[in-house]
């Protein structure tokens, strides 16, 4: 460390930046309030933050293939809306599959659009959160949707449950993680998956069906909306039209926090997963602090604006760019 | 020459990086109307010297001196107000806009209300077009152009200021035969006005047509300075790398074995049109024409990128139909590309990683990557072709040209395909790294590999082939065997002359 120059110690900072604006923010929040770091509260963060957090399991796949997914919000309250009407339709051990099988439906839509006829992402992905909005509308007549006999199911379990005295929605944001975790890193198509996103035309030039694996992992992003649809309408037991509004954006900004590149090739499930818990704990901080649950927005999207910074800063080693 | 001032001066640089000291004392002088060669391996430190030069890197020690004025140099445009300008081997064009307003980007001449004086632009800019003779107008739009013509642009635009010194990156890397004689033109044009000329090129042909002197750079050190006249090849080279390059002919001394590949009467829209012929197993076949001639439009074709429209490819004798590169792939096609950082390697990927691509599917157990197996395979290839990396968890990024092509060639090797074609073995890479991949695709023969090799530089063609297809606006002019091609009559093959013509 004696030998660390300026230099050194800027590119230090720049790439850990995050993380020390993270442990910044604890510090003054604990110091704001001491309930923050009570067990009570961090396992509420936790929870909470699992459905986001399954959500951005898929899209982290879709962003290191180097794509885009903005349509998990809206794709959220679709699986939400129709399992909670097929629910009282059909019970509750039809409903999931059939709301499954609905949901990656979309995503092998999107797949389809963006992997095969090779559109691109920002504007597929923009127009279908737009377009599943409507498809949600129309599927409920704009009516809220709710489970009549609330006591007389085992469709509470998703959202309520818990295990070894763990809640459920976590238990399966860690075991979706690890499943999706071992996918990404063990697997061939995991690899696959880093050398589209690395250089697109190196993997077809490798025999990688380019096509392929991008439909894939839209599929798989679809695959986690539709498990955290089934958390958000088990939890509730009832839903609005628009209960996954915005989410998408908190989404991206997990898996940025997290350090994946949306240029594509680089991020881990794991840093995802700390980016969901930094995202979680912040915005909750604000909450304990007493700031407005509006505030949030802004400071997020601060935050992120400042991770994307950060992380090309220390790419090129300097946080101001030479070229004017 | 002695009398008069240098034109740039560079004293005692030093420059180090975490690590690295990436410049040790380099000095260089360029007088008005020299053609200066700075020579040296990649890692040598001369595009470090030139970041120096353009204000990118600030050296540690030392100075830069232009016309006796010592300089501070903060950007590239900085440097170009004091008339230091630098023409890059990676174009930075605006491909939608023309000619003109690329030469004049950001100092466009203005009439009133801020509004584009469009005539004293295009005046301006066909002035400058005029001097370089080039068969294009102020209105071109630079994206139809081709990348030779794109590379006089960004000469044009070099001469809008009054240079002093204009330094020359690898500027023929893409550039045919035909089109680096109008390069040399503009550079001794430019000599004549005065201007002193950097030039940096790994090719030692054309250092020795038109430089005036050869300055040597190795390990960041300055390794001396040469009067072009007086030295040679192996004198230059000796002190590049210590030791001598062999570009002599090669013909196999092996028993070729049965025919590998077999194209009859291939076609591809106006890409190339019946195009034949044949590689046997332990062969070296080379393909050598002008950019445009179809050459990498046919191992394009063969690799299942482009759809051929007519002709057939027999592959052991039999036919066969390639539809994708996976396709050809698993038939046992390969292709090292030419564009190796585009396409050839995921850069921000590990060596091994890169190296097991094509195959990480076929090496799984169970549902699961093997990467025992897979650093095994990195570790064989390693020693086999000597690729000179820390090991296989370092990113390719980090690597020499030399090395990365390595593994590239690797990642085909390793999957013992019939067919391996290389399109441009050794293009951006150093000397000594170039006779080894040379080497290296001479030995694969000798395996009983087939290989096709498509190149524009005629001293690798000639050097590594066992017979060699000439090729002119998409047609097969003449097959040479080795014995009987020279490069007179292989120039004259590729420039559309056939013996006919000449009878006529």
């Amino acid at each position: 460390m004696a030998s660390m120059s300026k230099a050194d110690i800027g590119r230090f900072l720049a790439r850990q930046g995050i993380l020390i604006a993270f442990a910044v923010f604890i510090i003054g929040f604990t110091l704001a309030n001491e309930r923050f770091l009570s067990p009570d509260n961090v396992m509420g963060v936790v929870r909470s933050s699992a459905i986001l957090g399954v959500m951005a399991l898929g899209v982290t796949f879709v962003v290191i293939s180097g794509n885009l997914d903005l349509s998990v919000g809206s794709m959220m309250s679709f699986s939400t809306i129709v399992v909670l009407d097929l629910h009282d339709k059909i019970g509750p051990a039809l409903a999931i599959p059939a709301m499954f099988a609905m949901t990656l439906c979309l995503g092998a839509f999107i797949g389809f659009l963006v992997g095969y006829l090779k559109l691109n992402s920002l504007i597929v992905t923009l127009g279908m959160l737009s377009a599943i909005h409507g498809l949600t509308l129309t599927y409920s007549g704009g009516q809220n949707m709710d489970i009549v006999d609330k006591e007389g199911t085992w469709f509470a379990v998703f959202g309520q449950g818990s295990a070894l005295g763990i809640p459920v929605p976590i238990l399966i944001f860690i075991l979706l993680a690890a499943l999706l975790g071992i996918i990404l890193a063990k697997t061939p198509f995991g690899r696959k998956v880093y050398a589209v996103g690395g250089n697109g035309t190196a993997a077809t030039f490798s025999g990688i069906k380019r096509a392929r694996v991008v439909f894939l992992c839209y599929v798989m992003s679809a695959f986690c909306v539709a498990v955290a649809g089934l958390i958000q309408a088990s939890r509730s037991m009832g839903s609005q039209n628009t209960v996954g509004q915005g989410l998408e954006l908190d989404v991206l900004a997990a898996v940025i926090l997290g350090g994946a590149s949306l240029l594509g090739g680089s991020g881990t499930i794991f840093k995802t997963v700390i980016g969901v818990l930094i995202l979680g704990f912040i915005q909750n901080g604000l909450l304990l602090i007493g700031l407005q649950f509006y505030v949030q927005y802004v400071v997020t999207w601060v935050i992120i604006i400042l991770a994307v910074w950060l992380d090309i800063a220390a790419k090129r080693g300097k946080l101001w760019s030479n070229i004017a | 020459m002695t009398d008069q001032t240098p034109a740039l001066r560079l004293e005692g640089i030093v420059k180090t990086f975490p690590g690295v000291r990436a410049l040790d004392g380099v000095s260089l002088s360029v007088m008005p109307g020299e053609v200066h060669a700075l020579m040296g391996e990649n890692g040598a430190g001369k595009s470090t010297l030139m970041k120096v030069l353009g204000g990118i890197h600030q050296p540690d020690e030392g100075q830069i001196i232009v016309e006796e004025v010592p300089t501070v140099m903060t950007s590239p445009l900085q440097a170009k107000s004091k008339g230091i300008v630098f023409i890059h081997q990676e174009l930075s064009l605006a491909e939608e806009l023309s000619v003109a307003e690329n030469i004049y980007l950001g100092e466009l001449p203005r009439r009133s209300f801020g509004r584009v004086d469009w005539a004293t632009l295009y005046a301006r800019t066909d002035a400058i077009l005029e001097k370089l003779k080039v068969g294009f107008n102020a209105k071109t739009i630079v994206g139809d152009l081709s990348i030779a013509n794109q590379q006089m642009v960004e000469i044009a635009r070099a001469l809008t200021v009054e240079a002093k010194a204009v330094i020359f990156d690898e500027p023929t890397a893409s550039l045919t035969d035909a089109e680096k004689v109008v390069l040399f033109d503009v550079i001794s044009d430019l000599q004549s006005q005065g201007v002193g000329i950097i030039y940096i090129s790994h090719r030692m042909e054309e250092i020795f047509k038109i430089t005036d002197r050869i300055s040597v750079l190795r390990d960041g050190s300055y390794r001396g300075t040469l009067e072009t006249r007086n030295t040679n090849e192996e004198e230059v080279t000796q002190l590049m790398i210590g030791r001598a390059l062999d570009l002599s002919r090669n013909a196999s001394s092996h028993e070729l074995g049965d025919v590998a590949l077999e194209v009859r009467g291939l076609s591809c829209g106006n890409m190339f049109k019946d195009v034949s012929f044949e590689v046997r197993r332990g062969e070296v076949l080379g393909f050598y024409g002008l950019v445009g001639a179809g050459r990498t439009e046919i191992a394009e074709t063969l690799f299942g990128l482009r759809d051929p429209n007519a002709g057939t490819i027999l592959l052991d004798g039999e036919e066969v139909r390639i539809s994708s590169p996976a396709d050809a792939i698993s038939k046992g096609i390969s292709l090292v590309p030419e564009d190796r950082k585009g396409q050839g390697l995921v850069l921000g990927m590990n060596c091994r990683d890169n190296m097991t691509l094509p195959q990480v599917g076929d090496l799984s157990s169970g549902p699961f990557v093997a990467p025992g197996t897979e650093t095994d395979i990195f570790d064989k290839y390693k020693e086999k072709l000597d690729i000179r990396t820390p090991g296989w968890k370092q990113t390719v990024g980090n690597l020499s040209g030399g090395n990365q092509q390595k593994i590239v060639i690797a990642k085909w090797l390793s999957m013992h395909p019939k067919v391996l074609i290389v399109d441009e073995p050794t293009r951006g890479i150093d000397v000594g790294s170039k006779s080894e991949i040379h080497n290296l695709i001479r030995e694969l023969a000798a395996q009983g590999y087939a290989v096709i090799v498509v190149s524009s530089e005629m001293p690798e063609v000639l050097h590594v082939s066992d017979r060699i297809v000439a090729m002119f606006s998409g047609r097969v002019m003449r097959t040479f065997t080795s014995e009987e091609v020279t490069e007179e009559s292989l120039i004259q093959a590729i420039s559309g002359i056939t013996a006919t013509d000449k009878v006529a």
